[in-house]
């Protein structure tokens, strides 16, 4: 379904039970407005990556619809997914070629999103030469190489330690403030949630309905050093106990 | 002070106590073992040769320096060998190519739609079942005795790992990368060229290692049947056991064993040049 005009993604009532019967998520409401960034937390299991599938039209939900723009989003998965026998800049220009743009534009997309994400100097290099941190870099310029004006984030950061997560996130960041795509960020994070986004969504524990939704009071661009601000430690001390709720 | 000791993996050798083993001691390592085998192996066939044949049995295993003054230093002899080996060589080469084309086209066929799968899969596997041996004397009788029907028995016995190692390579490719494909609505064909495929390929090159040895075995059965031109190998070796001539005999089954290694090695270095860079299988440390 098509979005209304200022909104990226809308879920409305979704529900998705899946053949085998497990019931990821129930009626879950909410909305994501153009270049606005949402995080969704909640416990593992609770339908996150799912709403997510669902979202980018991966999945069918068994309820209720989800509106989204008409062009493809940008999909980051938590596994950077790089085709191995392919060298980083091959990588990146996968969907520009899928998409059948001409060579030439495909050379400038790929240069601009290698220069985006500091990946100058890798670009001959094969995925297994690189580490974690920028293999997920890669995967965060293939998805920009096609402009998406919705980003889907599924917990992007969950396998690299946290010196890079923090550089990552501070990367996604930058990209948003300059972008100003929509996007919806997973992770299990509660600071980095609070950190990123606008809004953060607290789901349950499966099936995932939305528990809480809280606004987190800062404007971009936001600084590192915002973490140790006492208002964004009440907000993410608000989503904390939302999220012990959702155990209970 | 002195430093702690640092934990060793491996007894220190004199030269470098620090630096991993040099590539000569590497070298010696990978070979050392199976040239030991390979010694006491010609340990072995001379004690039978000398101690367990009699001296007029001595025939059926000549000792090996004879079989090297008699099978390779008899020029014409030899010369012959290596023309029954060429010749043999030229079927299994063949056989193979056609065995792997259209075993990768099946499988391809198999891969793109289930209903291809379900309807000829199992006449695959009732392929590889059926005794070779039992259907060559057929093969000739449709065929005739000469070069194809050679070729068709190096097919049949060569087309089977083919078909299961490149289908199974192409269909487990990763799901992550399958949804991106599907994501970005990749058709058809830019999902098997730019994922499948590639994907597929480093269990492509074990099926084919598999089926080159296959392929040279299938290609000497065939001698063994089919005498129509030049004589293959496993004729030869067919008429040096019927004559009793058992240096050449054991010449014309060492270059036949040597050409099935030498295949499966190149197919192995192929295998590196091509994947390497990307794939590496789990080794034994
Ligand atoms: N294809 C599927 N078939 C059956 N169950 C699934 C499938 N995908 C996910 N699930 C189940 O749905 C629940 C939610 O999964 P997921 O969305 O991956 O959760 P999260 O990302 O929040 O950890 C889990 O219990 C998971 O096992
Ligand atoms: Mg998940």
């Amino acid at each position: 379904m098509l979005a209304a005009s200022g909104v990226a993604l809308e879920f409305r009532g979704v529900g998705k039970i899946f053949p085998d019967g497990t019931e990821a998520v129930r009626g879950v409401s909410f909305m994501v407005e153009d270049g606005q960034f949402v995080a969704v937390v909640g416990p593992s299991g609770a339908g996150k990556s799912t709403l997510l599938r669902v979202a980018s039209g991966l999945t069918e939900p068994s309820s209720g619809t989800v509106a989204v723009g008409p062009t493809v989003p940008g999909y980051v998965f938590q596994d950077p997914t790089l085709l191995p026998w392919r060298s980083v800049q091959a990588n990146i220009a996968l969907l520009a070629q899928l998409a059948g743009l001409p060579r030439t534009r495909r050379r400038e997309l790929v240069a601009e999103a290698i220069s985006l994400t500091g990946l100058e100097g890798f670009e001959r290099h094969l995925p297994r030469t690189l580490s974690g941190g920028m293999r997920m870099r890669v995967s965060l310029a293939r998805a920009l190489t096609m402009r998406p004006s919705l980003f889907l984030f599924d917990e992007p950061f969950g396998a690299v330690d946290e010196i890079t997560r923090q550089r990552l996130g501070q990367e996604v960041l930058r990209l948003y403030e300059r972008e100003r795509f929509a996007g919806l960020f997973v992770t299990h994070s509660v600071v980095e949630a609070v950190w990123l986004a606008s809004r953060v969504i607290v789901l349950s524990a499966r099936p995932g309905r939305v528990l809480a939704e809280i606004d987190v009071p800062f404007d971009y661009p936001r600084p590192l050093d915002l973490r140790f601000d006492a208002v964004f430690g009440a907000t993410a001390r608000t989503v904390s106990a939302a999220l012990q709720e959702s155990f209970a | 002070m002195t430093a702690p000791a640092r934990p060793q993996l491996a007894p220190p050798s004199a030269a470098s106590p620090d630096r991993p083993p040099s590539r000569l001691r590497r070298a010696a390592r990978a070979t050392g073992p199976p040239l030991a085998v390979l010694a006491a192996v010609i340990g072995l066939w001379y004690a039978v040769t000398y101690l367990a044949l009699a001296p007029r049995r001595r025939f059926l295993l000549p000792p090996p320096h004879q079989v090297i003054t008699d099978g390779f230093g008899d020029w014409s002899t030899f010369h012959e060998t290596l023309k029954g080996l060429a010749a043999t060589a030229k079927v299994a080469l063949v056989g193979l190519a056609i065995a792997a084309t259209l075993g990768m086209i099946f499988a391809v066929l198999m891969s793109q739609a289930g209903w291809i799968e379900r309807s000829f899969y199992p006449w695959a596997v009732v392929l590889q079942t059926i005794p070779i041996l039992a259907i060559v004397p057929l093969i000739g009788f449709w065929l005739g005795y000469g070069f194809w029907s050679r070729t068709v028995v190096c097919i049949l016995i060569a087309l089977f790992p083919i078909i299961t190692n490149t289908l199974f390579g192409l269909q487990s490719t990763d799901a992550g990368q399958h949804d991106l494909f599907t994501l970005h609505r990749a058709s058809r064909w830019a999902r098997l060229v730019h994922l499948e495929i590639p994907s597929a390929l480093p269990a492509v090159f074990t099926g084919l290692r598999i089926s080159a040895g296959l392929s040279v075995i299938g290609a000497i059965v065939g001698d063994f049947f089919f005498r129509e031109g030049q004589p293959g190998i496993g004729s030869l070796i067919d008429d040096y056991t019927r004559s009793l001539q058992s240096a050449p005999l054991f010449a014309a089954i060492i270059v036949s064993s040597l050409f099935g290694l030498a295949v499966f090695w190149l197919f192995g270095l192929a295998a590196h040049r091509i994947v390497g860079s990307w794939y590496t299988p789990r080794q034994r440390s």
